[in-house]
């Protein structure tokens, strides 16, 4: 063996685009390893973008189909706007995670396996009725079959460490394994190694020398003869660093409250996969920001509308579940018109549904979802990066215009990462807000005629009390009023607000053409796929475009004429038609959908195989 | 030099009343309550402003409007959530929050006990009338077993909350009861209140003339309410009627009504300590106990740290160990490459 693993002559090639993805039981370290190489990957200088996908089980079954958990990760020397949809390379730690992810490699693919845990055993939990390393099943890729375990065991036999841990260094095999492929240094991650287990010199020396085994043993064997190189992406001018969605909407409203001069308080409830703003935002005492984790939803929202009252910058977050919870005080927020953020990372539903997949199921619910009209400013995110901006944008609208604005994201982004340029703080817009504490003239129901907000007054400003509450008010006195014309006045007052942010909104400007056959038309974290498979329509000269929208309530004035400059429009969502619903509803024109719900993203090829399809009709 | 010194002038009730109209119905309990909170606030050295009145919903809940200070008329059961995201932004106003049996202890239940274990710098007045008054007469949870109301016309199957041990089961670090008609020592608990720092919840009796007329006479009217109601006072043995001729005794672990009949001597009497919860718990097991007085009074009160100061304490301790907070380079933080 020996003998032959030396003869093996190496190349390495240079290659624009890889997808990868790592799967192995929930125990068996797959985030932890996607993460590692993601910030690898990120050093090199590539463009990436990585989806985790985990079980909402803690610990489910080992070797169970519910138990497997896997990090995909797509980088490249070009721009990259999804995880990938085919797979270079899947890592399957066990037959579970061979049987969920095979599908999904590319023909000639590698495969790298951990074999310790191919037995009868495992391949009967995972549902496998032959042997699959032994039946034809794998005859279309490569297969790395290695005993990672053995391996390490091997190189840590002076450690006297228990098999336990040594399985669980296995993880690290595989990552070194990958940095060869991808010829990599290894330096980023021994120095993570290092600090993690610092305390325990045993594990850290385990993990190490499991990492750099794995490296070593790629170089070795014969299936791999090319190991690849990925050119540095073409970034725009800036300083990046890699980020996660949820972490960037924290670093967004942290922004948002400094500039606007405030303090942020944030109230809410644990619910996944929501609860890492709450973690984010709880490091960050020290920036002045108070967490308050409330015994349950509804205390989240109503904790926040009285922080609002008293003048913090107001915001809680939740998913699906907890929006319905949040929905009676949501109410009471537009009609005592303060300015808050209610951010909802969206999950699989209806109930409890998916808790840990994506989906984009609750845009009616953040449009429409209140008794009584009551209108409420929604924004969507777009990508992990794009969180920072939507979350500002929605502290914006909310200071300026004195009301609640729902923030849309959803699981793929809160998980998702991808490089950020980092802004300059100090170029960021400026936020004014209402604060008054002049008492002439004063009126706590008096709107300004440019915003339509009304007075900020917060308790503890002399000579200014004023009550307010869910009753509907006077416009001027705020005094309790049920006098017909005084509602109407009301109603329309509530729905002029989202009229007057309509006009303030920025122009949409389509991607590709700007009149033609075809308008893909999305919101939210479709933006990746619509946009890889615009960009490969536009490459073949087809007629097409895409546009993406950020604001979903109000929608942006100069929408209509671009609806209405395409033959077709295709809305693409994670959903049932919800935006198609409320297009159609606003505006008159004709759109198809496509709909997935299987809690994953939408392919690249997803939406381009329909767009094709449309363009066809068209013929 | 002449040294001048210019103080504004005190406050009088008449600051505190809103010129909203008070829509209670004549004759409402709610009425002799907001007449004594508006007396006491000029009295507990509060600048107006920061005094700010929090509600859900329910009769007891308009309360805010008829108060001339800060306030919010939130929705139903909430109030006390409502009241901890006030409190915990500006800690330096005093927070009232007013609700009802319904509100507080259904509806709003929950809330409520958080609060009561978080022990934020917040007054609860629970004006507790046994019934459903702006839904117009339903039992409510602490309607008594078997109550004949507009939901129950065979008699209510639900066992009453009994809100002094309730709060004292949360966690409560000050817990007392008063009486609408009771003024003078309503206004004593409300300024108690006021003093103790943490949450403090304040169970009033309130009559609904309309649902539930007369529930607690006993304990009003003249005629009786000394052989039926014990004051509590911190140090002082607990004696009560006409003629103070009953008081209370530990028995093993129960408390037993004796008569001083010049046989037992006072000797034997319980002394009140605001400060003994095992006492506290005894004294709140009376509440539906027919054979014994109802007592009213601080039942217990014990200074524990606040959440808010809690709070405040950690922001600080952070902004030490770890400098104010800088935007740029929490940006900056971890690997970061420039092209």
């Amino acid at each position: 063996m020996a003998e032959d693993q030396h003869n093996i002559s190496k190349t390495t090639e240079e290659v624009e685009v890889v997808t990868i993805r790592f799967a192995g039981d929930s125990g068996d370290g797959m985030q932890l390893t996607g993460s590692q190489f993601t910030n690898n990957t990120a050093i090199v200088g590539n463009d990436l973008s990585t989806f985790p996908d985990y079980p909402s089980e803690i610990r489910a079954p080992a070797g169970s189909l519910a138990g497997v958990s896997s990090f995909q990760i797509q980088f490249g020397s070009q721009n990259i706007y999804t995880p990938g949809d085919t797979l270079d390379v899947l890592v399957a730690m066990n037959p579970a995670a061979l049987k969920v992810h095979l599908k999904d490699l590319k023909i000639n693919g590698l495969l790298l396996l951990n074999s310790v845990n191919y037995t009868p055993r495992n391949y009967k939990l995972a549902g496998w009725e032959s042997n699959p390393l032994e039946d034809k099943t794998l005859k279309d890729y490569r297969v790395a079959e290695v005993n990672m375990s053995e391996l390490v065991a091997n190189s840590v036999k002076d450690l006297n460490l228990s098999p336990k841990v040594i399985n669980r260094s296995a993880n690290m095999f595989a990552l070194g394994f990958l940095y060869y492929m991808y010829d990599r240094n290894l330096d980023s991650t021994i120095d993570f190694i290092t600090n993690k287990f610092g305390k325990y010199p045993d594990l850290a020396e385990a993990n190490r020398r499991s990492l750099k085994a794995g490296y070593n043993y790629a170089h070795t064997i014969k299936v791999i003869r090319t190991n690849y190189r990925i050119p540095k992406a073409k970034f725009k001018k800036g300083t990046y660093r890699n980020i996660m969605g949820n972490q960037a909407v924290s670093f967004g409203l942290v922004a948002a409250a400094k500039k606007a001069g405030l303090e942020l308080f944030y109230g809410g409830y644990p619910i996944t996969p929501a609860s890492d703003i709450l973690h984010y935002l709880s490091g960050f005492k020290n920036f002045g920001v108070k967490t308050f984790q409330a015994e349950d939803e509804i205390a989240g929202v109503m904790s926040t509308i009285g922080a609002a009252y008293a003048g913090d910058l107001a915001i809680t977050a939740t998913s699906g579940p907890g929006m319905a919870l949040k929905t009676e005080a949501l109410g009471l927020a537009v009609s005592v018109e303060l300015p808050m953020v209610i951010i909802n990372v969206q999950r699989g539903g209806p109930s409890t549904g998916l808790p840990t997949k994506t989906e984009q199921s609750d845009l009616f619910q953040a449009v429409l979802g209140r008794n009584g009209e009551a209108p409420i400013p929604v924004v969507a995110a777009q990508t992990p990066a794009h969180c920072f901006d939507a979350a500002y944008e929605a502290c914006r609208i909310a200071l300026e215009h004195m009301l609640p604005v729902i923030l849309l994201s959803d699981g793929y982004l809160g998980n998702g990462s991808e490089p950020w340029r980092i802004p300059d703080y100090d170029k960021l817009p400026d936020i004014t807000t209402h604060k008054k504490t002049n008492s002439e003239d004063f009126l706590p129901y008096r709107h300004d005629e440019k915003t339509l907000a009304r007075p900020w007054v917060v308790p503890g400003t002399p000579n200014m009390e004023y009550r307010v509450g869910g009753l509907e008010k006077s416009e001027g006195t705020g005094n309790v009023n049920y006098t017909p014309e005084n509602h109407q006045l009301m109603t329309e007052l509530r729905q002029r607000k989202l009229d007057i942010i309509a006009e303030s909104l920025p122009p949409v400007v389509p991607f590709g053409h700007t009149s033609g056959e075809l308008l893909v038309l999305g919101w939210g974290s479709t933006f990746g796929a619509i946009r890889t498979a615009v960009e490969n329509a536009l490459a073949k000269d087809l007629s097409v475009a895409h546009v993406q929208l950020t604001h979903l309530n109000p929608f942006p004035n100069d929408l209509e004429k671009i609806l209405n400059s395409f033959k077709k429009i295709l809305i693409p969502e994670l959903n049932m038609g919800q935006l198609q619903t409320l297009i159609q509803g606003k505006f008159v024109v004709r759109t198809e959908g496509l709909h997935k719900v299987m809690g994953v993203p939408f392919t690249q090829s997803d939406i381009y195989n329909k767009m094709i399809e449309m363009l066809k009709g068209q013929a | 030099m002449h040294e001048v010194k210019t103080k504004p002038a005190p406050l009088s009730k008449r600051d505190f009343i809103s010129n909203q109209e008070v829509r209670w119905c004549p004759g409402c309990g709610d009425y002799a309550i907001l007449s004594q909170v508006q007396k006491i606030m000029p009295e507990l050295g509060v600048p107006r402003e920061n005094i700010v009145i929090i509600s859900g919903i329910g009769c007891s809940s308009r309360f805010p409007y008829y108060i001339n200070t800060y306030g919010f008329h939130g929705i139903h059961g909430r109030a006390t959530a409502l009241a901890s995201g006030i409190k915990l932004t500006n800690p330096d106003l005093s927070v009232w929050v007013v609700t009802g049996d319904g509100d507080g202890l259904a509806i709003g239940g929950n809330h409520m006990i958080h609060l009561l274990r978080r022990n934020l710098d917040i007054n609860i007045l629970l004006f507790n009338n046994e019934i459903y008054g702006l839904t117009k007469g339903q039992y409510s949870p602490t309607s008594e077993l078997g109550k004949v109301t507009k939901s129950s016309p065979f008699g209510s199957i639900d066992y009453p909350f009994n809100p002094p041990q309730l709060a004292l089961g949360a966690a409560g670090t000050f817990i007392a009861r008063g009486i609408d008609r009771e003024q003078k020592h309503l206004q004593g608990l409300l300024k108690h209140a006021h003093t103790h720092t943490g949450t403090a919840f304040v169970e009033i009796y309130q009559n609904c003339l309309i649902f539930n007329n007369g529930v607690f006479s006993h304990l009003t009217e003249k005629e009786v309410k000394a052989e039926n109601v014990l004051v509590l006072e911190h140090g002082k043995p607990m004696i009560f009627g006409k003629n103070e001729d009953k008081g209370l005794r530990l028995n093993g672990s129960h408390l037993e009504v004796i008569r001083l009949d010049g046989k037992t001597s006072h000797d034997h009497v319980l002394i009140h300590d605001e400060t003994n919860k095992i006492q506290a718990l005894l004294l709140s097991e009376l509440t539906y106990l027919k054979e014994f007085p109802t007592p009213i009074g601080v039942f217990y009160h014990q200074d524990v740290e606040t959440y808010d100061h809690m709070m405040i304490k950690q922001i600080d301790y952070a902004r030490e160990q770890k400098g104010e907070g800088s935007i740029k380079a929490l940006f900056h933080e971890g690997y970061t490459w420039t092209v």
